[in-house]
């Protein structure tokens, strides 16, 4: 019993209070691209991603593609390429992914009032990983662990999809695993929803062009919130069904 | 000659490759001589040949070394299988079938091992072991399981509530990663291979890493190594946390789960600080590392290691010594030492029943010649001995960073990328990382203009499976979670 008081006194208080105002040290997060010119004829950015996420003339970043690995950062000439620690990068439209010169920021996730009504208080969610790596399902993990604790503001994961409310997709979507996720979403009443995390979700990237992907499934279901990041931080998923739901924090 | 290194090479001109009959022989002879067999695999050469590849982990005087034997075959053609007499190799030789259509005859169940190329979703396809009997039973669970988790299938052989034998069906993650591998330049690979097994990012980029830079004939700075060391370690701590936290979870002892897991979040961030990524991402690179540790970082991460050290100390004792912790783990997923050997389980999984295998310790290199790390083992093989042998691995990993960071001599903020160079053509070069699970081996072999003719991947989880469809035998089929996670291996490191 003294060991368990101990350990609960180390413990101390370790929840993030708001994750809306939390700011995470150190992430390499959402990039920034600065207004000034690019060196001439150059495309060394472009060369360096790993993803084929940078585009030039307006340089742009899909975030629906981009590791955050920051490959790009040292190579350009004119420095033109950085990286906050912002963690908002989530987005309703694949579109609105992209940051560039003309459009530095993202628009903020606005609420959704038919979800909020729905789901604003309670969002149940089932996990499938089609091809993850298990650096997403790790963070989607870690969204129910102390410090995130998504409980709080009646978000779950849950064991079976006949209890869930959304499904949270990670991995590029493989080939063997298409079926099995076909049956999943089935199995999900409606009404229902789909996120996803992770550039391989939202793009297939790094994987994309594999002949053991099959992204066909999000043809037919198009996600109601994207979430970048390899893996996203959690924080960007918190605060993007923040958002979504109109939940406040 | 230095310290035995985590890579070898060979020029794939100067080694003339054994017909299949004589390579399998000598493979055989290799293990009959007490060598163990870290990796075997094929690759499918011009017209229907097949070029094979066997590494060996020998001992010279006391010294390990790593040897390779090569082979040669067309498709179709068959060699008397290895498995037979040395059960190490079943796994490896049921990939090389299925990649490459060599006949291993006799192997004792040659099944696929992830589906892929033709086999693609035929996955309804796989043929599992029947049992047959009165009161006997069948349970399929997965390939979606009840968690946040990858997907496998778990087929279940029953007698009332106790388990005969369990079949294990992965496959489900295959992405085809090996051959992505070879449709981009081999110095921008990082990325990638930060994502063949996301929970290793550190252990697979440090192995790609050290097999380009050899390929290329340059060497990186000290600071370097030791930056990727402590990348290596803090990934170990993490990852042995997280599986602490889940065995906490499932044997419902609430205030374990909760503790390991902020305790991790405080390793990944400081990670994070280091880097940019709570995994990893973009630190380790050809030619070096992205990030050093400037003097403020270096005193950042010692300081988080103090008060990390202090908190787990506490929880650690609370959980070992609690009746209700011990009365679920002990004796419950038993593996053997002889079966540990026979299957060439590997890693932490291996080490829980007693062998004594540690790549960093057999294949040290300069780094961990300079800081060595302690080998430990447990004896009992069971899920208990695979939770405390964690507990001491991440205690033995907290104190050799602090060696290194303490250490004078070398300035990390120095650790940068260097120049790497064109890799040398014809060359093989495989190195070998051991990663939290074990030893991550990579196979890189170079065509005669320098590119990438063949990128081999293997994750310790490849021959460890087996290891835990055996611990299951003869237990209740309740206890299978607590079983699955002290082993915590990679769906998507076998699956690819």
């Amino acid at each position: 019993m003294l060991k368990s008081i101990a350990v609960r006194v180390s413990q101390g208080s370790q929840f993030i209070p708001d994750p809306r105002q939390a700011s995470p040290p150190g992430f390499r997060g959402r990039p920034l691209i600065a207004a000034a010119d690019c060196a001439s004829g150059c495309d060394a950015c472009v060369a360096s991603c790993p993803t084929a996420a940078i585009t030039l003339n307006p340089v742009a970043i899909d975030l629906g593609r981009c590791v955050l690995c920051g490959d790009c950062e040292p190579v350009c000439p004119n420095a033109l390429i950085s990286f906050s620690n912002d963690v908002r990068m989530a987005a309703t439209d694949r579109q609105a992914l992209t940051v560039s010169q003309p459009r530095p920021e993202l628009d903020p996730v606005k609420v959704n009032q038919a979800l909020r009504q729905r789901f604003g208080r309670s969002l149940k969610l089932r996990s499938v990983s089609a091809g993850g790596c298990n650096g997403c399902e790790l963070e989607v993990n870690a969204l129910s662990n102390v410090n995130f604790d998504i409980g709080r503001y009646g978000i779950d994961i849950v064991a079976s999809p006949r209890h869930a409310d959304g499904l949270v997709l990670t991995g590029p979507i493989t080939r063997n695993m298409a079926q099995a996720l076909q049956l999943c979403w089935d199995a999900m009443p409606e009404p229902k929803l789909v996120i996803a995390v992770g550039a391989c979700a939202i793009s297939g990237s790094p994987f994309e062009g594999s002949s053991a992907i099959d992204r066909a499934f999000l043809s037919r279901f198009a996600p109601t919130l994207y979430v970048p990041g390899c893996p996203p931080h959690p924080l960007t998923f918190v605060r993007g069904v923040l958002d979504l739901l109109g939940i406040s924090s | 000659m230095g310290p035995a290194k985590s890579v070898v090479m060979a020029l794939t001109q100067d080694v003339q490759p054994l017909g299949l009959d004589a390579w399998a022989s000598a493979c055989a002879q290799a293990m009959a001589e007490g060598e163990r067999l870290l990796t075997l695999f094929g690759r499918i050469d011009e017209d229907d040949s097949v070029v094979t590849t066997a590494v060996t982990l020998g001992n010279d005087n006391g010294e390990s070394r790593l040897n390779v034997l090569r082979g040669r075959g067309r498709r179709g053609d068959a060699f008397a299988s290895l498995t037979t007499a040395y059960p190490a190799a079943q796994m490896f030789e049921r990939e090389l079938w299925e990649q490459t259509g060599l006949q291993p005859t006799g192997h004792p169940w040659l099944k696929p091992v992830r589906f892929e190329g033709a086999r693609q979703q035929h996955m309804a396809d796989y043929p599992f072991f029947s049992v047959r009997g009165q009161e006997v039973h069948e349970v399929g669970v997965g390939p979606i399981h009840a968690s946040v988790i990858e997907p496998g299938h778990f087929r279940f052989m029953c007698h009332g509530e106790q388990v005969h034998h369990l079949e294990i069906q992965l496959g489900y993650q295959h992405r085809g990663v090996e051959a992505l591998l070879l449709q981009r330049p081999p110095m921008r690979l990082g990325s990638m291979v930060e994502s063949i097994v996301g929970d290793s990012s550190n252990a697979y980029a440090w192995g790609y890493c050290a097999a380009v830079e050899a390929l290329a004939g340059m060497q990186v700075s000290f600071a370097s190594d030791i930056v990727r060391g402590v990348a290596l370690e803090l990934e170990r701590v993490a990852m042995h946390l997280g599986t602490l936290t889940g065995m906490a979870t499932d044997i419902a002892f609430l205030q374990g789960g909760a503790t390991y897991g902020r305790l991790r979040t405080a390793i990944i961030n400081a990670t994070m600080r280091l880097c940019g990524s709570r995994f990893g991402r973009g630190w380790l690179r050809p030619g070096g590392v992205r990030f050093g540790l400037t003097p403020a970082l270096r005193q950042d991460l010692l300081s988080t290691l103090t008060a990390f050290s202090k908190d787990i100390a506490l929880v650690n004792d609370l959980m070992r010594n609690a009746r209700s912790v011990q009365s679920r783990l002990q004796g419950v997923g038993t593996v053997s030492l002889k079966a540990a050997q026979d299957l060439g389980l590997v890693g932490l999984a291996a080490r829980a029943c007693g062998v004594r295998f540690d790549t960093r310790a057999s294949l040290p290199g300069r780094l961990y010649t300079a800081h060595p790390v302690s080998v430990l083992h447990e004896d009992s093989g069971d899920c208990w001995a695979r939770l405390t042998l964690r507990m001491r691995e991440i205690d033995e990993s907290v104190r050799w960073v602090r060696e290194v960071l303490q250490a004078p001599e070398t300035d990390l903020a120095l650790a940068s990328i260097l120049s790497v160079g064109k890799l040398w053509p014809d060359t093989l070069c495989v190195s070998v990382r051991e990663g939290f699970r074990g030893p991550v081996v990579q196979a890189l072999e170079t065509a005669s203009d320098g590119s990438l003719l063949h990128y081999k991947v293997q994750d310790p989880s490849l021959v460890n499976w087996f290891g835990e469809a055996l611990a299951v035998r003869n237990n209740e089929i309740s206890d299978f979670p607590i079983c699955n996670k002290s082993f915590d291996l990679s769906y998507c490191g076998n699956d690819l």
